[in-house]
């Protein structure tokens, strides 16, 4: 049939002229949104918990008033969030909570992100028992005695187990081996996000009920509803090593972690001020809890919290404009 | 609505939402055929014959008899080769490391390995580039041009009623203060439809023109059609990584098929008298394609392009998992942190979009001459409206929308989600809170099931699905059904894939006992049909990830939700099939049926049901087809299983766990379809 050869010459066509012009570097595409109509764009990933939040719309704030930038914010996930970073996709991220394995692809290897500096702010993941709770179990404490309240800790989803709550499946977390090699008899159930987390964290509260979860410091949460951390095996390199050839052997708790910034590694360079200002952006825990809470408790916009933070201490910014 | 006013087609079937269009839009001519119902009308009992006879005399006891036969020879030799609990190890293949090592080694060749450099760059530099475009002269138009041009594009097209839509849906857009993010994603639609229709089209004609090319391509494009447009995140994510590369090829793959569906449909249905009267006429065949099948298949062409859009526009929000950016991506946002006021507020936008978008290409595709004005000036004035208005803007330096202009609804629905969950959530005197229901659905039904089918030995799952299959298709549709479920044992996704079974099983009964409750009375009441009608149509129109949104407030984390979304999402098109089918039923036999005396309910199971049983069937199918794509995005709202898999997969970067959990999916999807398509004639399907 002559109408099949025509389709069969239009596709050979269509192919030869997508392929036939020399070569295109996927990793250098940008994001089509960038730079529209004359605007200078910068795309800063944002991550689903609060605290990242807070820094970004701080940057956001400060890029837009004081440098007129324009600021995009693209929510991805922390693995995925490297890879775009690489391919300069988003040109910051401004907290990362350790991912040594990206870190050694990208940064060490292929050079196509350049580190930013640290953020200012130290973190630490482990798990929480509430306050009230501890205060009347104290053993509860010692990861060792976990196993006599599971059963107080049972819920719905977590069958005949005790519940460990876990939030969103884009977190650094080892939980659920650490379960398995610990002994322990729990479930860990995921939240599906952080503030599913907080919901359900805060309506334990409300009823004074007893509950496990992986938490994480800072967090404003804890002006809320006092927690305090189980002790698990302490962490130590060989431990860590072992963790990081394979995933599935980690017996020992999560380390404390220097919150760090990462850029792109051509936007460093051709980035002007926004690439200064984002590797001079440092700022103590107090402050991204204040911004954090302005977001999550009073349900303040991203944008009216980060005003209102900017209002209040020029002396911090002021040093971070090139 | 759109569709109700062509006479051809069955209103209830022809605009369906997106899985259930393609289907639906084929209906009349391939789908509900006759062959269902002869099958089951039991032949007279010879006399002298044995029961056994008189029991071979019926197919399906006749399939029965055959496959417990076969069972009886093999599940003993397959329960003590490999036990009968869940699936035996023994027969799995763990694909996590050669896919972990897939993903390193594209991650590590991204940058100089020339099948990037020369074939993928190129098709993703080309998809930036054109999203580029089309958002540079969305954002020259400004939100004034785009509004007008927009709103007399429609008027031209549909008349003024759509116009009047259009005009208001962009101005609430603007006022929500999500003009750039609907601007983006437009862009990005607006490229999407356009490769989808001419992808689609292409292999529409070639399955249109030759015989064979469409026998392989039907099954590829049914099976499309059926599976969630979660499970194509994956894949494109693994070759482009994040971005709107990815989306958009995402959206291409999803949206093709019914426009290639349609097209093919459409010019196969040419009158052959028509073809005949123009061949004596000695027309080339390229002149009688261009000349005479295209035109007369123009409906075909536009109820495509309508299903395309639709298609695309639930996809291109979903795709915001992968960095579409734009509405979808304020959803997402808005949806990990709850706040379902922000989510709200981007969630409009897109159902407006949907809605002018649909009623827009809708009325295109009428049939009906022209509604709004005609004549050979009125697209010189089109233009010329829309650029003396973005000029206009622009003097007055009003290019963005302006900031003042913007309304902040997401305060006041907070406060109003605040009290809902405060006094609806739990201890509502008499009925229970939401928070009590969902505790109760999640305890009662969904944990029974789950771990019932979890505690179903493998080879009685697989037996249980073949006779299922087998029952109301044939051989080969049971085949592929227990195909489709072993791979899924051997992707060693079996206990997960059994816990989103009976979240699709349980959302599914939900949704057809609710469907048959409200189809019934429409069905009888024309005015019933009336004020539901409009209803229905808003609900079909809105993409799945819009549905999320109020269940989460409603139902908090879980199962729950993701069941109440997916009811909710499913039910439209099972209200209209279900509606559609009663009321076709031969009002001869109703009479005769009230004559003897019955009552309605009498009438209803005897005559109603049974005539109307292939509707039925297809609303069956539709129903689980259309639950199963909602429960998998149920993994956003901690749905858990093959949804939070994918979720997992992407979240972490983690292709191995989210592709090997896609392509759990998929078999999901095709052993569900299956199980529950009605037996498609093949060969009039073929001729129609």
């Amino acid at each position: 049939m002559k109408a099949r050869q025509w389709i069969v010459a239009a596709g050979a066509l269509a192919l030869l002229a997508t392929t036939g012009c020399g070569a295109a570097d996927m990793t250098k595409q940008a994001s089509p949104y960038a730079d529209a109509a004359g605007t200078k764009t910068v795309t800063l990933s944002v991550q689903s918990w609060v605290g990242a939040r807070a820094n970004a719309a701080v940057a956001k704030y400060l890029l837009e008033h004081e440098l007129d930038y324009r600021v995009d914010t693209v929510q991805v996930d922390e693995v995925p969030a490297w890879d775009a970073l690489s391919q300069g996709r988003v040109d910051a991220i401004l907290e990362d909570w350790g991912h040594p394995d990206q870190e050694k692809r990208y940064v060490e290897d292929k050079k196509t992100i350049a580190p930013g500096g640290d953020l200012g702010v130290t973190g630490h993941i482990g798990w929480f028992v509430p306050k009230y709770f501890a205060d009347a179990h104290p053993d509860v404490l010692d990861w060792k005695n976990l196993n006599k309240y599971a059963s107080q800790l049972r819920t719905a989803e977590s069958g005949g187990k005790g519940q460990l709550l876990d939030g969103s499946p884009s977190y650094v977390t080892h939980d659920k081996a650490l379960v398995n090699n610990l002994g322990l008899d729990y479930k860990v159930v995921f939240a599906g996000s952080e503030a599913a987390q907080i919901t359900q964290i805060q309506q334990f509260a409300k009823k004074k009920q007893p509950f496990l979860t992986y938490w994480y410091e800072p967090q404003w949460l804890f002006n809320e509803v006092p927690m305090v951390e189980v002790k698990l095996p302490p962490y130590t390199d060989a431990c860590a090593e072992k963790g990081a050839a394979d995933p599935s052997t980690v017996n020992c708790a999560y380390p404390t972690s220097t919150l760090k910034k990462f850029l792109n590694a051509d936007f460093t360079r051709k980035g002007g001020k926004a690439a200064r200002f984002l590797k001079n952006f440092h700022w103590s825990k107090d402050d991204q809890n204040e911004v954090a809470q302005m977001i999550a408790e009073e349900k303040l916009s991203a944008e009216e919290a980060a005003e209102r933070w900017v209002e209040r201490h020029p002396d911090v910014w002021k040093r971070w404009l090139p | 609505m759109s569709t109700a006013t062509s006479p051809a087609r069955p209103a209830s079937t022809a605009k369906a939402k997106a899985p259930a269009a393609g289907s639906a839009a084929t209906g009349p001519a391939a789908r509900p055929a006759a062959d269902a119902a002869p099958a089951d009308m039991p032949p007279a009992p010879t006399a002298g014959a044995g029961p056994l006879r008189a029991l071979w005399a019926r197919p399906a006891a006749r399939k029965l008899l055959v496959l417990a036969a076969a069972a009886a020879v093999l599940v003993p030799l397959a329960a003590t080769a490999w036990g009968s609990g869940t699936w035996p190890h023994a027969l799995t293949v763990d694909l996590t490391g050669p896919l972990g090592r897939a993903n390193d080694w594209i991650i590590d060749n991204r940058d100089h390995h020339w099948i990037f450099l020369y074939f993928f760059g190129h098709i993703s530099g080309a998809i930036i580039g054109a999203v580029h475009a089309v958002y540079t002269v969305l954002l020259a138009l400004g939100w004034a041009g785009v509004t007008v041009g927009a709103g007399l594009l429609a008027w031209r097209v549909a008349g003024v009623r759509v116009a009047v839509t259009t005009l208001a849906s962009f101005a609430v857009c603007g006022l929500l203060g999500m003009w750039v993010p609907t601007m983006r994603t437009l862009a990005l639609m607006i490229v999407a439809v356009a490769a989808s229709v001419v992808v689609g089209a292409l292999l529409g004609l070639a399955a249109g023109l030759s015989e064979r090319t469409f026998r392989a391509l039907r099954p590829v494009l049914d099976t499309m059609q059926a599976l969630p447009a979660f499970a194509y995140l994956m894949p494109v994510v693994l070759v482009f990584g994040i971005g709107v590369a990815p989306a958009v090829l995402a959206t291409v793959v999803y949206a093709a098929p019914p426009m290639a569906r349609l097209t093919a449909l459409g010019l196969r249905a040419t009158d052959k008298g028509v073809l005949e009267a123009v061949e004596s006429l000695g027309a080339t065949p390229r002149q009688r394609l261009l000349t005479v099948r295209l035109p007369l298949a123009r409906r075909e062409l536009l109820l495509g392009v309508n299903q395309a859009i639709m298609m695309a526009l639930s996809m291109a929000v979903i795709a915001s998992v992968i960095g579409a950016d734009g509405l979808g991506d304020r959803v997402y946002q808005a949806l990990s942190t709850v706040d379902v006021g922000s989510a709200l507020a981007a969630g409009i936008p897109i159902v407006l979009l949907a809605i002018v978008l649909d009623r827009t290409t809708a009325a295109a595709g009428d049939g009906r001459a022209s509604h709004g004005p005609s004549g050979r000036l009125v697209w010189p004035l089109v233009a010329a409206a829309t650029a003396a208005a973005a000029v206009a803007a622009r003097l007055l330096d009003a290019r963005n929308w302006p900031g003042d202009w913007t309304l902040s609804i997401a305060a006041p629905v907070n406060d109003a989600k605040d009290w809902m969950v405060d006094h609806l959530y739990s201890g509502v005197p008499g009925v229970g809170g939401t928070a009590e229901w969902a505790a109760h659905y999640t305890g009662w039904i969904l944990d029974p099931l789950r771990d019932g089918l979890q505690g179903l030995p493998w080879w009685g799952a697989l037996l249980l699905v073949a006779a299922l299959a087998w029952l109301i298709g044939t051989w080969r549709t049971a085949l592929t059904a227990v195909l489709a479920l072993a791979a899924i044992g051997v992707l060693g996704r079996w206990e997960v894939s059994m816990d989103t079974l009976s979240q699709v099983i349980a959302a599914v009964a939900v949704t057809l006992v609710l469907g048959f409750a409200i189809a019934v009375p429409a069905a009888r009441s024309p005015r019933v049909d009336r004020l539901l009608r409009p209803v229905l149509d808003v609900f079909q129109t809105m993409p799945q990830f819009v549905y999320l949104i109020p269940v989460v407030a409603l139902f908090g984390i879980g199962r729950a939700p993701a069941a109440a979304a997916a009811v909710v999402y499913a039910l439209p098109a099972v209200v209209r099939i279900t509606s559609q089918g009663l009321r076709q039923v031969n009002p001869g036999a109703m009479e005769s049926a009230r004559s003897l005396g019955a009552t309605s309910g009498q009438q209803l199971r005897h005559v109603q049901f049974p005539l109307a049983r292939p509707e039925l069937l297809l609303a069956v199918n539709q129903a689980v087809v259309l639950v199963l794509s909602v429960v998998i995005i149920g993994g956003l709202v901690g749905g858990g299983a093959l949804g939070y898999e994918v979720v997992f997969g992407l979240a972490q970067g983690d292709l191995a766990t989210g592709l090997v959990a896609g392509a759990a999916i998929v078999c999901l999807g095709l052993t569900l379809d299956r199980v529950t398509q009605p037996t498609k004639a093949e060969k009039k399907g073929a001729g129609a």
